[in-house]
């Protein structure tokens, strides 16, 4: 080894050990030259001392944008769920709905008015934790359920109103209107935007993560981000690419298909299972 | 449409290189380090893209190609030749079995589109003059089987969901459904399971004994196109417990470049048959791979 360079070997391996996170090359490479230059400027040479400054640089870009659950102004506060197709919207509304008080202070509105048995599927979630869903017939405008949602939420005075939408393939500009459409009926109904617009990702998406913040984005500003499915192995490192692009918080993660598996993001855990160790489920998040 | 930029890219690659005269290993090298950005950027695994790169660099510098009169079109010649070769060949579509009915089991992660194009290679089935019915096999997700009934419903077949005996026994709810749609004659049963992590080593053996009793022709992968390199440990465990017969990419119809179909089909070995290509029961293609190779490579 040269004095005063850091070991290339080692950072090819460290290089493969995120693009295998799915960080993709662009970011990977950018972080890498940000270590190498730490790097030959504290004289860090060890695998160790090296791999615990990429560590914190990585914690501390995912940290500079953390946030938590927005505090709404006033009652009822919204959380407007948003992404493509699968990535666990319905899912994830249901846990929020659970977690932000379930029976008496929360509605969840059924606006995925077209996928087969969307809104069955959510009213299961209901009456499982006991929470109201808004619904109207398979087809009806996804926006007049919305605006019902919020409405219903303020004359039973619940604290909030979760809005399940369909999922949309980022490319589909008409899909992507009827998204806006329901953020600005939603806002007139509240005289504020939703204090939540969270696009839900799922943790296994490569490349293609970054499109859709951008995308969806597009569409309806978002808020921050909800990674779905961190029970498996996939380490959704994409986030990394998003929030350095897109300054965009992760708010929640979900790690189970049960109502309970829904926790706040660590960036400490974050980071440590992108390079395949512990695991995000359980106590340690 | 997936794989569009990913030939975007390539033909940059193929163009630059074209534009030489003589080339050495330094210009060599210098394109495949394109290449490999363009298949990690497409999503394909890296470990994927590693092996196929020193191929093709083995035979780029070792063939006597940077010799020849035209080095150039002899290393795009290459590359095309080994992602060819990576994509597979002419399309496979269902293998009918013999005696009929042909038994279809679907699997996959957790909304990777199982239920969906269960329902789709049911409308194609029947496009095609055939009696296929639909199975619920899927007694988790909330609702999983009125979602499988509508969709039965908008094709128009019957949907099977496991009588009284099978009480919530997803294995049993499927030999059920397999049995009944037989009996009322189908010459096609489409299995639908519930989505499983493949690190799920509890939910992977019930859709072992699934298998096991429902002695399927065909056990289809069905693949998200917008998942990253998870998509090679997915492929590799589930062809390990299952013994695929087949992937079906999903979502095509984004902008995702679709390169976990490659790392998918490279550890598996495993033909990609089809590509769903929208939310529509109508909208599921075969899959020609050559075809796919030709156009990506811009052949
Ligand atoms: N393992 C795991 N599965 C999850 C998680 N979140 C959701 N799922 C599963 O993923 C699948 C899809 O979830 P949904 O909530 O229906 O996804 P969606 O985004 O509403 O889907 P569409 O409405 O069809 O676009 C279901 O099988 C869920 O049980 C998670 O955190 N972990
Ligand atoms: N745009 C698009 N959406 C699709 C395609 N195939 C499926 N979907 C959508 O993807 C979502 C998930 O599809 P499902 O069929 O419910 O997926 P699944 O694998 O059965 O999900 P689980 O049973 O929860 O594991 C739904 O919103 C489907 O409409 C496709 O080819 N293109
Ligand atoms: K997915
Ligand atoms: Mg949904
Ligand atoms: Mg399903």
């Amino acid at each position: 080894r040269v004095r005063g360079r850091v070991d290339e070997e080692l950072l090819a391996e460290l290089e493969e050990s995120l693009l295998e996170a799915d960080v993709g090359l662009a970011a990977v490479e950018a972080v890498l030259e940000a270590l190498r230059q730490q790097a030959s400027a504290e004289g860090l040479r060890s695998p160790d001392q090296v791999l615990s400054a990429l560590r914190a640089l990585l914690a501390e870009e995912l940290r500079r944008h953390q946030q938590s659950l927005a505090t709404p102004p006033e009652a009822p506060g919204v959380i407007l769920l948003l992404g493509v197709n699968g990535s666990g919207k319905t899912t994830t509304a249901a846990k929020l709905a659970a977690q932000l008080g379930g029976a008496g202070q929360v509605i969840l509105g059924a606006c995925d008015t077209f996928r087969a048995a969307a809104g069955e599927q959510l009213q299961v979630w209901g009456d499982r934790i006991g929470v109201p869903v808004i619904r109207q017939e398979a087809g009806s405008d996804p926006a007049a359920v919305a605006f019902d949602t919020v409405q219903a939420a303020r004359a039973r005075g619940a604290r909030w109103a979760v809005l399940d939408t369909a999922g949309r393939l980022q490319t589909r500009s008409n899909l992507m209107s009827e998204l806006a459409k329901i953020h600005r009926v939603v806002e007139r109904a509240l005289g504020r935007p939703a204090d939540e617009r969270l696009l839900v990702l799922d943790a296994s998406v490569g490349q293609n993560g970054l499109s859709q913040a951008r995308l969806f984005g597009e569409s309806v500003p978002l808020t921050g981000l909800a990674v779905t499915k961190l029970d498996g192995t996939a380490r959704g490192g994409i986030v990394l690419a998003i929030t350095r692009e897109l300054a965009l918080p992760v708010k929640l993660i979900g790690v189970g298909e049960g109502v309970d598996d829904l926790q706040p993001f660590d960036a400490g855990t974050f980071v440590d299972a992108l390079f395949g160790e512990g695991s995000r489920s359980g106590a340690d998040a | 449409m997936a794989f569009e930029r990913l030939s975007e890219r390539l033909q940059a690659v193929f163009r630059q290189l074209s534009g030489r005269g003589k080339l050495g290993e330094r210009d060599v090298d210098e394109a495949l380090r394109e290449v490999r950005r363009a298949l990690l950027e497409a999503d394909v695994h890296f470990r994927v893209v590693k092996e196929v790169l020193e191929r093709i660099r083995a035979r780029a510098v070792g063939e006597e190609v940077l010799s020849s009169l035209t080095p150039a079109q002899q290393v795009i010649r290459i590359v095309r030749d080994e992602l060819t070769e990576l994509m597979g060949g002419a399309n496979q579509g269902i293998a009918f079995a013999p005696q009929p009915p042909t038994v279809i089991l679907l699997c996959g992660l957790q909304g990777s589109g199982k239920t969906t194009t269960a329902a789709k290679l049911a409308f194609r089935l029947k496009q095609q003059g055939r009696r296929p019915h639909l199975v619920a096999g899927d007694l988790y997700r909330p609702a999983a089987v009125e979602q499988l009934q509508v969709l039965a419903r908008q094709v128009g077949v019957p949907c099977h969901t496991g009588g009284p005996q099978a009480a919530g026994d997803a294995v049993e709810a499927a030999a059920q459904g397999v049995a009944a749609a037989t009996e009322q004659g189908a010459d096609a049963v489409l299995v639908d399971t519930a989505g499983r992590l493949q690190v799920d080593a509890e939910m992977m053996e019930e859709l072992r004994r699934t298998r096991d009793r429902v002695k399927p022709h065909e056990v289809l992968l069905v693949l998200d196109a917008m998942t990253g390199q998870e998509a090679l440990n997915v492929a590799r465990a589930f062809q390990e417990e299952m013994e695929l017969t087949g992937l079906v990419l999903t979502k095509t119809d984004g902008d995702a470049r679709g390169g976990a179909a490659l790392s998918a089909r490279a550890v598996t070995g495993r033909p990609i048959k089809f590509v769903g290509t929208g939310e529509r029961v109508e909208q599921l293609e075969p899959f020609h791979p050559d075809r796919m190779a030709s156009r990506i490579l811009g052949m």
